[in-house]
């Protein structure tokens, strides 16, 4: 159950989107994160989701790897969209009690969910098609500059590399711990939130002892391979920017400013 | 052969405090260059403990440690002593660092900074000496356990080091990982004369080195080739270890006044000497199977 998370997940491929810098990758999704936002009527956000499905539809990754992402969220879409039906202001369309739905309401929650499932599915994409390391050196080349801060730039980046190569093993390691809990009879299954989040208690601390012997064992490693930090240290695959980058960030450019334009000439809805 | 690790005289104990025993009881060693080393012992030896001091994670609490004349205990040689003496550890899992197998390969290079043009062809090399060329795109929480110390030996192949220290390589596989690892070590030793330092309890895996060395509580006990050493079936005995079926064997038999060699090492020895010692008069060969 703990294995179906596809959040995070690398799927190597030789699409036009695997291809491009990471750098490029993590610049370009940030700016359609905030254009997903700044889209205020339904063309816009028209304009935004169908760039985002195209996106989507270059990496060449099956679709449903991306439903799979989604459904982990769910909960978080209905209830958020939820909520935003019943605060909303305009036209009452009913009324009981102290609940009320309104139009305004209904377009919100409607934009919400919307913008939600764009972002997931961006989101998506730059960890679908960019290799974890290839995502941690863009990570530590594009916060380089806060150096000059005494930020640890390439520590933090190596504790990324780590964490996202321990998240498989320790899952499996949770597997297995559960397993032996149950097999000594241990009940997971039944009982209320309270009951359940105690019974977890004899996973956690063994998989904790366990995460810091790996730690250890991880450290002695890193040091019988010379490790010492991000001085003189250099990298096997070199990132560098292609005429890839540059046509995507013109088209994004494009779509950007299609979404101002309809952002001017049409009327928000909120 | 030259001597490429000395140890002089080591004493080592994991706590500061006079009266804790020490792990390391004055061990002497030379280890030659291009030799295939198995240091055997039991659970609590010592024997993980001197693999450690080869690269200086561990330093002598007295003596000395010298690798190609360079001590230990100099911190201006830490690096060029760990770029010459790679060190495997028992657990696949916990020594690799990335996330593609080749990036992880290439770990050990990056750090120590080489051009990328030159990892690149490295890691290829490396990854086609223990066969895994193929994986090199993979994620290697995907790999078995043998083909995951392969990895970690080709992450240190590829820093190309005088010599290999693996402590207990084999000790968490499955017979068919074990397997694939061991071919792998012999193959690096033989084709690239690559130094190995194997720190074993499996007494099948010591047969195959060049020459054993037995310790138990933080001394060495014998020393020579695997034939001399196997030939005390009951010294080792006594210091829990095993000893391969086939020579426990031929060793009793002797022992109740056969005319058996003093050693013998692996099942078709054993027969061989058995059938010696059974064969009807006149004739001289052993039959072919038919």
């Amino acid at each position: 159950m703990v294995r179906d998370i596809t959040l995070g997940q690398f799927l190597p491929g030789h699409s036009f989107i695997h291809k491009m810098d990471a750098r490029a990758k993590i610049l370009l999704l940030m700016a359609i994160v905030v254009f997903i936002f700044v889209a205020g009527n339904y063309v816009s956000l028209l304009m935004m989701t169908i760039v985002s499905l195209l996106i989507v539809l270059m990496t060449r990754i099956k679709f449903r790897m991306y439903l799979k992402s989604m459904k982990v969220i769910l909960f978080v879409i209905i209830f958020t969209g939820l909520i935003n039906v019943f605060y909303g202001s305009g036209e009452v369309l009913w009324e009981w009690q102290f609940i009320r739905i309104t139009w305004g309401g209904i377009h919100n929650a409607i934009f919400v969910i919307i913008r939600i499932i764009t972002l997931v599915m961006v989101s998506s994409v730059l960890t679908f098609t960019t290799s974890p390391s290839d995502l941690t050196d863009a990570i530590e080349r594009l916060l380089k500059p806060l150096k000059i801060f005494h930020v640890k730039v390439h520590e933090i980046a190596m504790m990324m590399t780590i964490a996202l190569r321990f998240i498989p093993v320790l899952l499996e390691e949770t597997d297995k711990i559960m397993n032996a809990q149950k097999a000594r009879g241990a009940d997971m299954e039944s009982g209320g939130i309270i009951r359940r989040v105690k019974a977890l208690m004899p996973v956690l601390i063994p998989l904790f002892v366990s995460s810091f012997r790996r730690a250890n064992d991880l450290a002695m490693a890193m040091e019988c391979r010379c490790y010492n930090g991000g001085n003189g240290r250099t990298r096997m695959k070199v990132l560098h920017f292609s005429w890839r980058d540059l046509a995507a960030a013109i088209f994004l450019l494009l779509t950007f400013a299609g979404v101002i334009v309809c952002n001017i000439f049409v009327p928000a809805v909120m | 052969m030259s001597a490429f690790i000395e140890v002089k005289d080591l004493f080592f104990r994991y706590e500061e405090a006079e009266n804790t025993p020490f792990a390391l009881d004055g061990v002497n060693l030379t280890i030659d260059k291009g030799s295939f080393v198995a240091i055997v012992g039991h659970n609590g030896s010592g024997k993980s403990t001197l693999a450690k001091h080869f690269n200086s994670l561990y330093l002598p609490t007295t003596g000395d440690v010298l690798v190609e004349g360079m001590n230990t205990k100099d911190d201006e040689h830490l690096f060029d002593i760990r770029k010459s003496v790679g060190l495997v550890l028992q657990n696949p899992d916990n020594q690799i660092v990335a996330g593609i197998v080749e990036e992880d390969v290439a770990f050990g290079c990056e750090n120590l900074g080489i051009p990328p043009k030159e990892i690149r062809q490295r890691v290829d090399e490396a990854l086609r000496a223990v066969d895994m060329y193929e994986y090199r795109r993979h994620s290697p929480d995907k790999l078995s356990g043998g083909q995951k110390q392969r990895i970690a030996i080709a992450g240190i192949i590829a820093m190309e080091p005088v010599c290999i220290v693996l402590d207990e390589p084999t000790a968490m596989l499955d017979p068919q990982g074990r397997d694939e690892v061991i071919q792998t070590i012999q193959k690096l030793n033989r084709e690239k004369g690559i130094t190995i330092i194997l720190i074993t309890h499996y007494m099948e895996e010591a047969v195959l080195a060049d020459r054993v060395v037995m310790i138990d509580s933080g001394k060495v006990f014998l020393d020579g080739t695997p034939r001399e050493v196997f030939a005390n079936v009951g010294l080792l005995k006594q210091h829990r270890l095993d000893v391969p079926q086939a020579t426990e064997l031929n060793a009793k038999l002797r022992n109740c006044g056969f005319d058996l060699p003093e050693c013998v090492l692996g099942e078709e020895e054993c027969a061989e000497a058995l059938f010696r010692l059974l064969k009807p008069a006149g004739k001289e060969d052993i039959p072919t199977e038919e």
